[in-house]
């Protein structure tokens, strides 16, 4: 594909845009914490009945938890844990998926069922208990975190890039190749790969959302790294603390829409690509695409739920 | 087998298994798709295989490169069997037999440079490893394939050039190797009319200029009279008649050869013939009739043809057909 097609075809996408807005400022903050923050998060603070739970005001925006420190400064931290568990734990979950799709596209036969069962296997078992087992076998941190979720989110992609792989797989130019004498090997990487990958980083954003729902989920849980506060780990803490009885609900309420917000904009990203790369979605939802998108609360839900597709805790 | 023979092809067939069948017992039903083909090619020869369509003739080119492996049958290239050669050798061979396919749009990989896929056979076998030397020899292989000025073709990519520009591209990577052997599958089919014969032209230049020998697979009899020198005529599977080309096309033996040639369009309105229009279609090569394959739509067929697989008959300098109504005082 034409890189200033793609560019213009992805414009024309406002939902895609937006999506990507949404994930860009997510980055930003993470990234420029330390200037955007209005505390230090490693601040000892001198916990008296005032800053327990205090509301918002002009020092705390967000108020306080349950230790007297600020709701926006964690808040802020925790966008980094969320996102670099998301981003590496879907790097684990491509590489993975991308090479058992590609290795059972391309050899097909004994090869390709024995892949695809395991992959089916997996697909089918609950995602949240075995995260729980596997990091109550692991131990906590956030390294585990990150391998544990990654091994277990490449279903998805490997059966996307398999399906990829089977057709290209049978274009006249891999033929071709393999006329002038190119070994498997030289087939997948020259000729395979580079017309699967487009398709795999449309996969990546939706693999990325959904790590980071299922950090949130194990955070929230208390299995999360217990040295790094992330967005779900703030709402464990809040729920487990008192937050609820003292009505503190702006320890609660941010964190739940800072993950929606990413899980959102991911969501929102990951189909304004599909639509550029798959052309026949574009086509099939051409009547109804604008009028959905007009109506929020019939959006919001299904459809980040619906293309993050295994979203834990259900 | 003389010295002077490239390619020799025996008994070769090539059946294609159909259906999963059940786990512990495969399907017994096979597509006979290359059923028996036996000829030869000599060096800086050109040879047309002629069928319609599903008649076996790109399975045979695919087998002859090792791209399929044999049923049964042997193929001696250059004086060696290759027949079923391992990995490695089946590479060194790939070397010196090249192929050209069928439809330029869809041969070419879209995401590479015109240059990079003529280099693609260069890199594949770790030939003119020096870059300069690469290039050299890519540049030589595009010229010959008339896409002058080189500079201009060699950084563009597939969608940038026509049907005829592409179908030189492929020749150019198929030169680039020097084979000594082409296998062109229908390289024009795919073509406006206006470019068939440039390609033809460049084809036919090639083997004066390089004596390669072409194998080349078409079902466009008319193609053949201009280019070719000798013509093999597929059915279903197998070559029921193979002949110089001045021979088969002006004399033919075989009613079905007779068939193909009485539809020819002929540039005389005046010049009347009768047409042989076959009856009925190709009959599906799982089950092949018995007896000759061709009765069943044979205006010619007699009761034993239902039982006779006819042998090849010899008519003159190396014409041979395969009918057992030969020599008849009414055919």
């Amino acid at each position: 594909m034409p890189q200033n097609n793609f560019w213009q075809s992805f414009f024309r996408n406002r939902m895609g845009v937006i999506g990507f807005v949404m994930l860009a400022i997510a980055v930003a903050v993470a990234i420029f914490a330390p200037l955007i923050a209005p505390y230090d998060p490693n601040t000892t603070v001198r916990v008296t009945i005032d800053n327990i739970y205090s509301p918002p005001s002009a020092q705390n925006w967000l108020g306080t938890d349950d230790a007297g420190k600020d709701v926006l400064t964690n808040l802020i931290y925790g966008a980094r844990v969320s996102l670099i568990v998301g981003f590496f734990a879907s790097f684990i979950s491509l590489v993975i998926g991308g090479t058992i799709g590609l290795v059972a596209g391309f050899y097909g036969g004994r090869v390709e069922n024995v892949l695809m069962r395991l992959t089916d296997i997996l697909l089918v078992i609950p995602d949240l208990p075995l995260l729980i087992v596997l990091i109550a076998l692991l131990g906590r941190g956030m390294p585990i975190l990150i391998f544990v979720i990654g091994i277990l989110g490449w279903t998805g992609t490997a059966r996307v890039v398999r399906s990829q792989t089977l057709s290209v797989r049978e274009r006249k130019f891999v033929q071709r190749a393999r006329a002038i004498g190119a070994g498997n090997l030289y087939i997948i990487r020259r000729h395979i790969f580079p017309l699967v990958f487009p398709l795999m980083l449309v996969n990546a954003v939706l693999v990325i959302s959904a790590a980071i729902l299922n950090e949130s989920t194990l955070a929230f849980l208390g299995l999360g790294d217990p040295t790094r506060l992330s967005w779900g780990q703030m709402l464990n803490f809040a729920f487990s603390r008192g937050a609820m009885s003292a009505g503190a609900w702006w320890s609660l309420v941010p964190p739940g829409l800072a993950i929606i917000w990413v899980v959102l904009g991911l969501t929102l990203l990951g189909n304004g690509l599909e639509r550029v790369f798959n052309p026949r979605l574009e086509m099939h939802h051409l009547a109804i695409g604008d009028e959905m998108v007009a109506r929020p609360p019939q959006v919001v839900g299904p459809v980040a739920v619906a293309a993050v597709g295994k979203t834990v805790g259900e | 087998m003389s010295q002077a023979t490239i390619l020799t092809v025996q008994n070769l067939r090539k059946y294609f298994p159909i259906g999963n069948g059940h786990l512990f017992r495969p399907s017994d039903k096979q597509v006979h798709a290359v059923d028996d083909v036996s000829f030869y090619l000599e060096k800086g020869e050109v040879l047309a295989v002629v069928g319609e369509s599903g008649c076996g003739k790109s399975t045979l080119a695919l087998t002859l490169l090792g791209l399929e492996k044999p049923t049964a049958g042997q193929i001696f290239f250059d004086g060696k069997e290759v027949t079923n050669l391992n990995r490695a050798d089946l590479k060194i061979m790939r070397r010196h037999i090249q192929m050209i396919f069928q439809d330029p749009y869809e041969s070419l990989n879209p995401l590479m440079t015109v240059g990079e896929i003529v280099a693609e056979p260069l890199v594949v076998h770790g030939l003119a490893t020096r870059k300069n030397e690469r290039t050299a020899r890519v540049q030589k292989a595009l010229e010959e394939a008339g896409l002058n000025p080189v500079d201009s073709y060699i950084n563009r990519r597939p969608h940038e050039l026509s049907g005829g520009q592409r179908q030189r591209v492929v020749i150019a990577s198929a030169l680039v190797l020097e084979p000594s052997l082409l296998l062109a599958d229908e390289p024009v089919s795919m073509l406006d009319v206006s470019i068939r014969a440039e390609i033809l032209n460049l084809l036919i230049d090639l083997r004066a200029k390089r004596g390669i020998s072409i194998l080349f697979i078409t079902h466009d009899l008319s193609t053949v009279a201009s280019f070719a020198d000798r013509v093999a005529v597929m059915y279903l599977g197998r070559i029921v008649e193979i002949g110089a080309v001045a021979d088969v096309l002006q004399d033919p033996q075989h009613p079905y050869t007779k068939a193909l040639l009485s539809v020819v369009p002929v540039a005389n309105p005046r010049l009347r013939h009768e047409r042989i229009i076959l009856q009925g279609e190709t009959p599906n090569p799982i089950d092949v009739p018995t007896g000759c394959r061709f009765h069943p739509r044979c205006p010619i067929a007699i009761e034993a043809c239902q039982r006779i697989d006819p042998p090849f008959v010899e008519i003159r300098n190396g014409q041979r057909a395969a009918c057992i109504r030969i020599g008849e005082p009414t055919t």
